[in-house]
């Protein structure tokens, strides 16, 4: 994303502004002035001689959101362009709505040091379309031995740490971890897994397992280490923030960690509140994933914790892979699912279903991830860049994953009946995206 | 005609009367299997590809003296011989070969569920050889046909199933085929070798083999593989087999009429005796004598489509 050098006068008329962050929630317009948020209110005046400087949206009937982020997906550049590029997902991102994205560090090379952090960064500002916050890497090329330079890191641009796609195994370390990150003020984000566990692991275990012949992942091998990461960040005081919850017991243990004071955050993607492991019996690699798709009562759990507050973010943990990784033996594709463009369909089916308010589900994807990942974003504040997501929320369409702007397909959700959509997203006062109709 | 489907993949997907037929089918071609001149000209002219990407011996063999004896003509390609080892993906091999215009593919797999992946992309008939862990529909059938050569019916019969039922596609196969038969099964093994939720399936579970024995009409024995001690699930096969191994002092508390099966291959000593394996109450080599007349069947009504 450039520097915006022609920043956009826009007022966008009578929306229902939904702004968490600040509570409110009524119509209004939003001003939108040299790229800046100048004015959300019921009245907005901008004299005559002015009117024409001013571009007007008609914004009746849509929500008028924070700028939409997603803090967890794969880009896979550097090193797997072939899945996916930072132009094409970011190209992705915003046709979901979504005007940040936190990518992880499992590229080729790792992002373990600055120059890896600067490239994507460089890339994000020369190619991209949407704000971009690398992860780094906790360890050096996700070994697991030693740490990566979280200072050198940090100032490169870093807005976090994860070894995320793998567990990081050694409890020594990741106590380090925390601690080191804490110098720095990086969030350290944990892919929960214990490897011993999952081994050989396909899909959750349980009846459905036993019935496919496919090996099974328990629920405690990602509550092992979950359970491991909330007692650490009680020891150290450092925040941790879990990726990817499915289970219900993770549910349960990130509820209890919290009320003792414990300062865990949690996140959970949309097809673990979604999909199930019944879909499994047809052997397709599309809803191959890691954590695997759990059963109904985990479902249910999952928007419980959605609920209640003890999940603060939905994200998507995009993850683009090609035919040549899912095309394939159920058993040696990939893992992995892309999200960036059914996300927020999936969000607001939370809405429509009466897990969350609007305002809650919003916060999900703009106050929360802000907060955690630290960012000056997802507010409508005075005088912040104008990140804004215009939705549709009553349309109805179908899913087609055929007409993404990712360059991967492997979308489980294609040919879903869903309701809502991003119709229009801004960046720093730049139109990036508006929806064909 | 009671079989109107382009693949046979699984046991779970079959009601009682596609069993049935297909029984009854593979009797009536026992009895070409006793001819001197044992060859029936049905399937003259159509190609059956062996497709195994797993080691087998009697499977692979058997299902080629079927489909020979069926007059066909047959090709085995197996993971070791053919570009498999060269990296070329399942599906391309698939779209090769079906370039080739086979009629029946028979298809063996380490993963789960590739049988059902590959029949969704070829126009010819697939016959699921065992898939992973998952399912052996030939194998169910042709124990079901060797009970039945011994036992008036199925309905009512104790099936007792021993061993490592976590990896056995033969033991999920069975108990489908069984259950759906009418047959009570229970499975018995150390916990460590019994799947989660087994009983979902319609089976029952045991730890305790001595309690179960009495009871039993038939008892399968299933094989253990020796990695099994690598993998945390047995800490000896000298424990396994004094607690889960088939000998001469255990088939004395069975009934007198108890049927001994195996799917083999068979580690003697280990999960089976060979006074067990090779006394009077074993079936174990009348299994693979039918073994070549379910395949017969199965090929006959798929070959014939």
């Amino acid at each position: 994303m450039k520097p915006n050098e022609n920043p956009a006068n826009l007022i966008l008329r009578n929306g229902r502004v939904i702004d968490p962050a600040r509570g409110f929630d009524a119509v209004a317009s939003v001003l939108i002035e040299n790229g800046k948020v100048v004015e959300v209110g019921a009245n907005i005046e901008i004299g005559t001689e002015r009117r024409r400087e001013f571009e007007q949206i008609d914004a009746g009937d849509k929500w008028i959101v924070p700028g939409l982020i997603d803090m967890h997906v794969h880009l896979r550049e550097p090193g797997e362009e072939y899945k996916e590029t930072i132009s094409s997902g970011t190209r992705a991102a915003v046709a979901g709505g979504f005007t940040s994205v936190a990518c992880m560090p499992n590229t080729h090379p790792v992002n373990d040091c600055a120059a890896v952090t600067q490239f994507i960064l460089k890339k994000a500002a020369d190619e991209g379309v949407c704000r971009v916050f690398p992860v780094a890497a906790i360890s050096k090329g996700l070994e697991g031995r030693n740490l990566s330079e979280f200072g050198d890191l940090r100032a490169a641009g870093a807005a976090a740490v994860s070894d995320d796609g793998r567990p990081v195994e050694g409890s020594l370390l990741m106590r380090r971890a925390l601690e080191y990150a804490k110098t720095f003020d990086l969030p350290v984000i944990s892919h929960c897994e214990d490897l011993g566990l999952s081994a050989g692991g396909l899909m959750n275990e349980g009846r459905v397992s036993t019935r496919l012949g496919l090996r099974g992942i328990p629920r405690a091998a990602e509550e092992v280490m979950a359970a491991r990461d909330i007692l650490l960040a009680e020891l150290t005081g450092a925040r941790v923030h879990l990726a990817h919850i499915s289970t219900a017991g993770s549910v349960a243990l990130i509820r209890e960690a919290k009320k003792r004071g414990i300062p865990v955050t949690a996140e959970t993607a949309p097809h673990y509140f979604t999909l199930d492991e019944e879909l499994l019996s047809t052997f397709d690699p599309v809803y191959k994933v890691n954590p695997p798709l759990r059963a109904r009562e985990d479902i249910e759990a999952v928007k419980a914790g959605l609920r209640d507050g003890t999940i603060d973010v939905i994200a998507s943990d995009h993850a683009p892979h090609s035919t040549v990784e899912k095309d394939l033996e159920f058993e040696y594709a990939a893992n992995g699912m892309i999200g960036l463009e059914s996300s927020l369909p999936l969000i607001l089916r939370l809405v429509s279903d009466g897990v969350l308010s609007p305002a809650e589900a919003i916060a999900k994807v703009t106050q929360n991830p802000a907060r955690i990942l630290s960012i000056p974003f997802g507010a409508l504040s005075k005088g912040a860049p104008a990140d804004l997501t215009l939705i549709d929320p009553r349309v109805k369409y179908t899913i087609d994953a055929r007409k993404f702007a990712s360059k991967s397909r492997n979308c489980p959700f294609d040919g879903m009946e869903v309701q809502g959509r991003a119709v229009m997203t801004i960046v720093d006062g730049r139109v990036v995206f508006t929806a064909a109709d | 005609m009671h079989f109107n489907r382009k693949d046979l993949l699984g046991i779970n997907e079959l009601d009682v009367s596609e069993i049935e037929y297909l029984l009854d089918l593979s009797r009536s071609f026992k009895e070409i299997n006793e001819r001197s001149i044992k060859k029936v000209p049905t399937l003259r002219g159509k190609t059956i590809i062996h497709l195994f990407y797993e080691p087998s011996t009697r499977t692979r063999t058997s299902f080629d003296i079927a489909a020979k004896r069926l007059s066909a003509d047959t090709y085995s390609i197996t993971a070791s011989t053919s570009s498999i080892v060269k990296g070329e993906t399942v599906l391309d091999t698939l779209k090769n070969l079906e370039a080739m215009k086979p009629d029946v593919f028979v298809i063996r797999h380490s993963a789960s569920g590739a049988p059902w992946m590959l029949a969704g992309r070829t126009t010819a008939s697939v016959i699921n050889a065992g898939d992973g862990m998952h399912e052996h529909p030939s194998q169910a059938l042709l124990d079901m046909l060797t009970i039945l050569d011994n036992k008036k019916s199925l309905r009512g019969l104790n099936v007792l199933i021993v061993g490592d039922i976590y990896h056995s596609r033969v033991a999920r196969s069975n108990i489908w085929g069984l259950t759906k038969m009418g047959a009570n099964v229970v499975v018995c093994g150390p916990a460590t070798l019994i799947p989660p939720n087994i009983d979902s399936m319609g089976a029952q579970v045991s730890h305790r083999l001595d309690q179960c024995i009495p009871e039993a009409d038939v008892i399968m024995v299933l094989r253990l593989q020796k990695e099994r001690q690598q993998q945390m699930l047995l800490p000896s096969l000298r424990e396994y087999s004094a607690w889960y191994g088939m000998n001469g002092e255990r088939l004395k508390r069975a009934k007198k009429d108890v049927l001994i099966m195996h799917p083999g291959p068979i580690n003697r000593g280990v999960e089976i005796s060979p006074e067990v394996a090779d006394g009077p109450c074993s079936v174990i080599l009348d299994q693979v004598t039918n073994g070549v007349a379910v395949r017969m069947a199965l090929l006959f009504v798929l070959g014939q489509r």
